[in-house]
């Protein structure tokens, strides 16, 4: 783990890995897409609006699992205290939002002509609310100190909080009556889904997974250029060079 | 024709199946865009940085970082 860590390091990695990912997630959108809005079929009983599945349960999907990221990326900046652990949990939040902001409108879109509503304040629908709230309190308590460590310490604290809500997420849908339908992939017997069904829906998760993986390398560039840039700052304003890389100022 | 325009039609679910490919698709790049801007605008401070410290010059610190 302390191999990858290190910032220099981790900028040669990510040089290597981001071609890869960019490429491969605008190849993976279009051959989704196209097998989502066309050679797909439309269901026998949800007819064409079956085609919101192939962005919504990616969405989901990746809204838990960039929150587990966070979580695991938190934990490793409380106990070791690692800077580029710190800034990566402060890059994955946005992701996480917006993949759970997509779940959650497309759900409601998926909602209106299948169940006739755009809400209900069920047990899924409500701990998947609840899962966008921890990463808007994520964002807002990172930036809410002008001493950014204690920012990212509270806000780490806050997601391991969370964590305690992604089982409740996943498992609602068995523990509670509710409207919205059992998990169809990962049953233990074989899938619920016809495979014209489960190759959209699996290569709309993968465009997503490297999605994530592109956007994360980016906005954690971008957290290690604004780290230098406060670093050379404060060397600037105080005159004593060697100060500035305790803590993660 | 008619079956491209039965294909927009989403057999009468037009007004949700697009919306929803439509919304992810502008939450997502608008994502993309915001991050690789950002990233741009840092790398071009610091290189202004750099260059200001090899000749001396004091450096543009005053200038904000965007910083989401």
């Amino acid at each position: 783990m302390h191999r990858f860590a290190n910032p220099a390091r981790f900028q040669r990695l990510a040089g290597a890995i981001l071609p890869w990912s960019a490429g491969l997630t605008v190849l993976l959108s279009i051959v989704g897409l196209w097998f989502a809005l066309v050679a797909s079929p439309p269901d026998y009983q949800q007819s064409e609006t079956v085609r919101i599945m192939y962005v919504h349960v990616p969405a989901a999907w990746m809204a838990l699992f960039v929150y587990a990221n966070l979580a695991v990326a938190s934990a490793i900046g409380l106990v070791w205290k690692h800077p580029l652990a710190d800034l990566a949990a402060k890059a994955m939040a946005p992701i996480g939002a917006t993949f759970t902001g997509v779940c959650l409108i497309t759900g409601a879109l998926w909602g209106q002509p299948m169940w006739g509503t755009w809400w209900v304040w069920d047990a899924r629908l409500t701990s998947v609310l609840i899962l966008f709230f921890f990463y808007v309190g994520h964002i807002a308590l990172t930036n809410a100190f002008d001493d950014p460590t204690r920012g990212t310490r509270a806000a780490a604290v806050l997601a391991l909080v969370g964590v305690v809500n992604l089982p409740i997420v996943k498992f609602s849908v068995d523990w509670w009556n509710t409207l919205h339908q059992p998990a169809s992939i990962t049953r233990l017997d074989a899938p619920a889904i016809h495979p014209s069904m489960l190759t959209p829906l699996l290569l709309m998760a993968l465009a997503f997974f490297g999605y994530y993986v592109t956007v994360l390398i980016l906005r954690l560039r971008h957290e290690i250029v604004c780290r230098k840039l406060r670093a050379l700052r404060l060397t600037q304003g105080m005159g004593a060079p060697a100060m500035v890389e305790q803590g993660g100022s | 024709m008619g079956d491209f325009s039965t294909w927009l039609a989403m057999g009468g679910y037009a007004a949700f199946v697009w919306p929803s490919y439509a919304i992810t698709a502008v939450l997502l790049i608008g994502l993309l865009v915001v991050s690789l801007w950002n990233l741009r605008r840092g790398e071009a401070e610091l290189a202004r940085n750099d260059r200001a410290g090899r000749t001396g010059a004091p450096g543009r610190r005053d200038r904000k970082v965007p910083h989401p």
